[in-house]
């Protein structure tokens, strides 16, 4: 309400606020509007209730009514059917008035500080308020669980350098007695041409210090982040794109590319020095759009880059600004440093103390064939398998690694850690039976165990020397193993390892092997074997100590104390093979060779096929009773011989049983089917005389194998040839090593004595399995007799 | 007819085969091929009944059930499929198979579909029940099957290992003969006494079915890369296949000698001829009443474009008549 001051009055009366308007003449003085009539409206026009303390209330729909001016009217039903696609989502915000979205209404649309980016110093006021509010509540104490389960915004390195007293916004390090500098250099002043040197700058500096008092210190200077953004794009060093300043505002870029300047200045002076360019006009000039006809200016069309515009020798930044962290360059820590470590005023931890000269050592001195090229040295662990990769390695290394002591913490194992940590072990299942001895049962054990090693020692020694001058190459395998094993063997052998716990005997000597391993006393190890067991036993038995070692891993501990012993035993020794498998091909190939196709070439096996594939073939199950599918299998030793050499077994209870029934199956099949080959059959067998001594030789078969099989209806009319003279000059041989037998004569004989029979009891001979009749009456035949045989039948057959 | 069938002078496809069906009618020819449909043609006017989309890969094989109501197919996409015909839908589809499966059957009354794979496994699928898993596995190849064919109470398949394997379900037993050459087809002769076996040294083998003698051996035609089919005829008189070189090869059974005309009078019932590298080029040897009927080249089904055939096949017996050959 002050008055407007004339001129030519006081003229220090002082005026404040805005002047009314002049009355005009005649004019009436309004009255003032009174309170109560004093509303507020919103844009609609609706009086604004003031429901609320603070927001102001809401006024719902229509005057807090669900009704409109012109009265309440439902809503018609609108099927949506047609149109699913069109339906959206109603929010909350669909049933919102827009007070509600405003400033002051219950979800404000205006962007707010988040907790994110809200500052990270603590809100003390706040802290203490929910302090107090810990004491107080039902619970005490609940609030203080928030702490604990809310979940951390602030890195743990920001954490603990709170802690030592930094805040936000300030560099690292020990507090400076100067004046913090400028973060950015004047940029109107412009250095040409050289750099100042950092001596001039620095002086520059003391000359302001002056001017503090002494007992002021300044935290140091935040470092300037490094960016190491990487290049992604195919442009060359430095290449900034299409600059708008340049572009738009024809201010062509004239300075020195700096190649070396962070991408985060570049967006800086990107937009930052438009409005240096305050005298030209504002607009598309000529640059990077062409010239137009109208221009002058046509001489710096394109910004031209000439080399000289870049750096050629990588250099320092202008020093002096103190932007550099830990990573400044040398010239700069080595100096500040002097002033700064004595004038450390900062709280020094606990049990440092500053270091009062500094040490640099010098580089080490390099070797005369030093060669200041890296290659590449694998490092092979020791027990590792390649053996001959180890081998070279050594050689041209000249050294293996393979002291564990060395390695780093991350190749250490559980138990290691734990034994460098001093921790106890992990109490698990005991590992050993030894465990659940008493103290004093297991002292006297071990006495008496070391008692028998004592002994078996003395024993071995005469032995031992013995041995030494009669290297066999049983004796040279150790070496080679031991070398192997290396530092492995350490722990192999220990109490919970034991491969061959089934057999208590082998574990035993398997333990004394490993002991005499780890003793390096190769010569030894053959003792240790069984004496009554052949010299290929004993040999694969030693292969096998030798791999169980090796195998054995220093996990131990740590691996038996989470794991259980198996509570039912499953056959590790033996795996599942098929029964009868396709033999040997060697001699089908050459049967093949020579087209003797039929009982040289087949193999035939017991199948069972699934119940369900008999229903849907509309054929009944021929094994009703097993419950076998597909080939029969047997449970066979792991380290068999008899893995090696096919012999004949014996066909399990369920052939036999149904093995009528399968005759007679086949019986009606080839009743019911009459051939028509068996005319080409019989021609064909007077053509190849070999394939008719074959069958020849197959019928033979069939008469021998008469006698256990009760005659079936066929058989009975014919007159049973049994030729129990010519049998002993028949050579039982397995050729295919199945149970499929052939009685060959030695001598050539009469070929067609059996001719007309052969036909009639093919169907028979299918059925009646051969494995089963002559298994038996060869079972104790010998078998390395028979192979011999074999192979000399097989050379006279190839002769005839 | 000429003896043999002239066609371009393609590379083979390794992968080209044909099914022959043992009894069929010829109203309908089937085709599968590379653009992973199934194809249903009138072999008579050449035109284009249905195809059948679902697979993810070539389809190797397809075969027809007995009541023309179903088709099944395999494919290199390791899968088995069930068609219903007229719907043109996959009824079912069976995975199991490690590796493309390159042949298919269903049985007599199509309950069950046998598969063949390059997975050196054979597995009978139950078509009646929604079980997932196969019926059977016969794992017995050493080596990928490459062909497979059921009889009434037999699975017969020839593996690449070189074996012929006939598991008599009847019999329980299992039979495998070696060959020794790797097997490409094999097939029942119309009287279940006989197997034919083709094999990578340019040779059919009719065994004996019952003791695996050899009944005649079959040469003259090339065998020696791709998996080409070999068939024997309706009755048994004649035994045919495709060579590498382009041609069909046409035997007497009994005389194992070549036929030196097919077509005209001679009862022929059923060729198989390898499919060329491109477009279907089908030769139809068709047999009516009194006499086969040959119609070569494209005349038969029109070629499509990009497309190799791997398979065709007739839909199952009306009256007995007619076969298809790709050739």
């Amino acid at each position: 309400m002050a008055a407007e001051s004339s001129d030519s009055e006081e003229e220090d009366l002082v005026s404040y606020g805005s002047a009314l308007p002049a009355l005009q003449e005649g004019e009436r003085i309004k009255k003032p509007v009174p309170l109560q009539e004093q509303t507020v409206k919103d844009g609609k026009g609706r009086y604004q209730r003031f429901h609320g303390a603070f927001t102001g209330g809401f006024s719902a729909g229509y005057f807090n009514t669900v009704g409109t001016k012109e009265g309440w009217t439902p809503s018609s039903f609108i099927s949506s059917r047609q149109k699913r696609a069109d339906k959206t989502i109603l929010g909350p915000e669909d049933f919102m008035d827009e007070e509600d979205l405003s400033e002051f209404g219950i979800a404000p649309k205006d962007i707010t500080t988040t907790d994110d980016f809200a500052s990270k110093a603590k809100d003390r006021i706040k802290e203490k308020a929910r302090q107090i509010a810990g004491v107080v509540a039902a619970i005490p104490g609940t609030t203080a669980f928030d702490d604990l389960i809310g979940p951390s915004k602030i890195t743990i390195g920001v954490e603990l350098l709170r802690k030592m007293g930094w805040k936000e916004g300030q560099g690292i390090g020990p507090r400076i007695k100067r004046k913090p500098l400028r973060q950015k250099p004047d940029p109107q002043v412009k250095v040409y041409g050289c750099a100042l040197p950092p001596g001039l700058s620095e002086g520059s500096e003391d000359e302001e210090d002056e001017y503090q008092p002494e007992n002021v210190t300044f935290a140091p200077k935040d470092v300037m982040p490094v960016d190491l953004t990487p290049k992604e794009d195919v442009h060359g060093l430095g290449y900034k794109g299409l600059d708008p300043t340049q572009a738009l505002f024809g201010i062509s870029g004239r300075e020195h590319l700096n190649l070396f300047t962070g991408g985060s200045e570049k967006t800086s002076d990107l937009l930052g020095d438009l409005r240096h360019s305050k005298g030209r006009k504002l607009g598309i000039t000529g640059q990077a759009f062409g010239v137009g006809a109208l221009e002058e200016e046509d001489d710096d069309i394109y910004a031209t880059e000439t080399l000289s515009k870049y750096d050629t020798v990588l250099k320092d930044e202008e020093p002096g600004d103190g932007l550099y962290g830990w990573t400044a360059p040398k010239q700069y820590k080595s100096k500040k440093r002097f002033e700064t470590e004595v004038k450390y005023i900062g709280k020094i931890l606990d049990g440092f103390s500053l270091a009062s000269k500094s040490s640099t050592y010098p580089p080490p001195d390099l070797p005369r064939d030093y060669r200041p090229v890296h290659y590449f040295r694998p490092v092979i662990a020791a027990g590792n398998e390649n053996y001959h990769l180890r081998k070279a390695l050594e050689q041209s290394t000249g050294k293996l690694e393979n002291d564990t002591t060395q390695q780093s913490r991350h190749t250490l194992n559980a138990s290691q850690r734990r034994d460098r940590l001093g921790e106890t072990v992990l109490k698990g299942p005991a590992p050993s039976v030894l465990e659940y001895l008493s103290e004093k049962d297991r002292e006297r054990l071990k006495e008496v165990k070391q008692a028998s090693e004592q002994q078996m020692k003395v024993k071995m020694l005469p032995q031992q020397s013995q041995n030494r001058f009669q290297p066999t190459s049983a004796n040279d395998a150790p070496h080679k193993w031991q070398m192997f094993l290396g530092g492995q063997l350490a722990n192999a052998g220990s109490s919970d390892f034991k491969p061959f716990a089934r057999n208590p005997e082998k574990q035993k000597r398997y333990e004394s092997f490993v002991q005499s391993l780890k003793q390096g006393q190769k010569d030894m190890l053959e003792h240790y074997l069984d004496p009554s067991m052949t010299e290929w036993e004993r040999g694969r038995e030693q292969e096998e100590f030798f791999r169980a070692a090796m195998f054995y891993k220093s996990s131990n501990s740590t691996l038996s104390s989470r794991f259980t012993r198996a509570k039912y035993e499953d056959d590790v020794d033996k795996v599942e093979v098929p029964r009868d498998q396709e033999n040997d091909i060697d001699d089908k190939e050459s049967a093949v060779k020579m087209k003797m196709f039929g009982k040289l070439t087949r193999d035939k096996f017991e199948w069972h096929p699934e119940k369900l594939l008999c229903k849907r073939f509309n054929v009944p199950d021929p094994y009703p009773d097993s419950s076998i599918v597909g080939l029969p299998k047997v449970k066979r030793d792991k380290y068999s011989v008899f893995n090696f050499l096919t012999l004949p077994e014996a066909t399990t209870s369920v052939t036999q049983a149904t093995n009528e029934r399968i005759q007679q199956n086949n019986n009606l099949n080839s009743k019911l089917k009459p051939s028509r080959w068996d005319v080409s059959d019989k021609e064909k067998e007077k053509k190849d005389s070999i394939s008719e001594f074959i069958s020849l030789a197959r019928s033979k078969v069939d008469i021998q194998q008469q006698p256990p099989v009760p005659m079936t209806e066929e058989c009975g009319t014919e007159t049973n040839e049994t030729l129990p003279s010519e049998v002993g000059t028949w050579l039982c041989l397995n050729l295919k090593g199945n149970g499929t037998f052939f009685f060959l004569q030695k001598k050539k004989q009469k070929k067609h004595k059996n001719k007309g029979k052969h036909k009639n009891k093919k169907s028979e001979k299918e059925s009646s399995s051969d494995t089963e009749d002559s298994s038996d009456s060869l079972s104790d035949m010998d078998t390395t007799e028979n192979l011999l045989k074999r192979s000399q039948i097989l050379q006279w057959i190839t002769r005839t | 007819l000429p003896q043999s069938l002239p066609v371009p002078p393609a590379p083979v496809s390794p992968r080209s085969h044909l099914v022959p069906a043992p009894r069929v009618d010829g109203n309908y020819c089937l085709t599968c091929g590379s653009d992973k449909s199934l194809k249903l043609w009138n072999p008579h006017k050449g035109t284009l009944l249905r195809t059948y989309h679902g697979h993810g890969y070539e389809v190797l094989d397809a075969a027809g059930s007995f009541d023309n109501s179903q088709l099944c197919s395999c494919s290199a996409d390791k899968t088995v499929a069930l068609w219903d015909v007229a719907t043109g839908q996959v009824v079912r589809k069976f995975r199991g198979h490690a590796g493309k499966v390159s042949c298919v059957q269903f049985n007599e009354e199509a309950t069950v579909i046998v598969s063949g794979s390059i997975d050196s496994t054979v597995r009978c699928w139950d078509c009646r029940s929604r079980r997932p898993d196969p019926v059977q596995v016969l794992d017995e190849a050493k080596d990928g099957v490459s062909s497979v064919k059921v009889s009434d109470h037999e699975i017969l398949s020839g593996s690449v290992d070189g074996r012929v394997r006939r598991y008599d379900l009847r019999a329980g037993q299992l039979y495998s003969d070696y060959v020794g050459s790797p097997i490409t087809s094999v097939c029942f002769s119309k009287d279940g006494q006989c197997v034919l076996a083709a094999s990578l040294d340019s040779t059919l083998r009719l065994l004996d079915k019952d003791t695996g003698e050899l009944l005649g051996e079959y040469t003259g035609h090339r065998s020696t890369t791709y998996k080409l089919d070999c068939v024997l005829s309706e009755q048994d008189t004649h035994v045919g296949s495709a060579s590498e070189d382009g041609k069909v090869y046409f035997w007497d059974l009994v005389e194992v000698s070549r036929v030196p005309h097919v077509g005209g009078r001679q009862a022929l019932d059923e060729v198989l001829l390898h499919p060329p590298s491109r477009g279907h080029q089908h030769v139809h040897l068709r047999q009516a009443e009194g006499g086969a009927r040959v119609r070569a080249g494209t005349s038969g089904i029109p070629p499509r474009d990009g497309a190799r055939t791997s398979g065709i096949t007739w839909d199952p017996p009306r009256d007995g008549a007619g076969t298809s050959g790709t050739l």
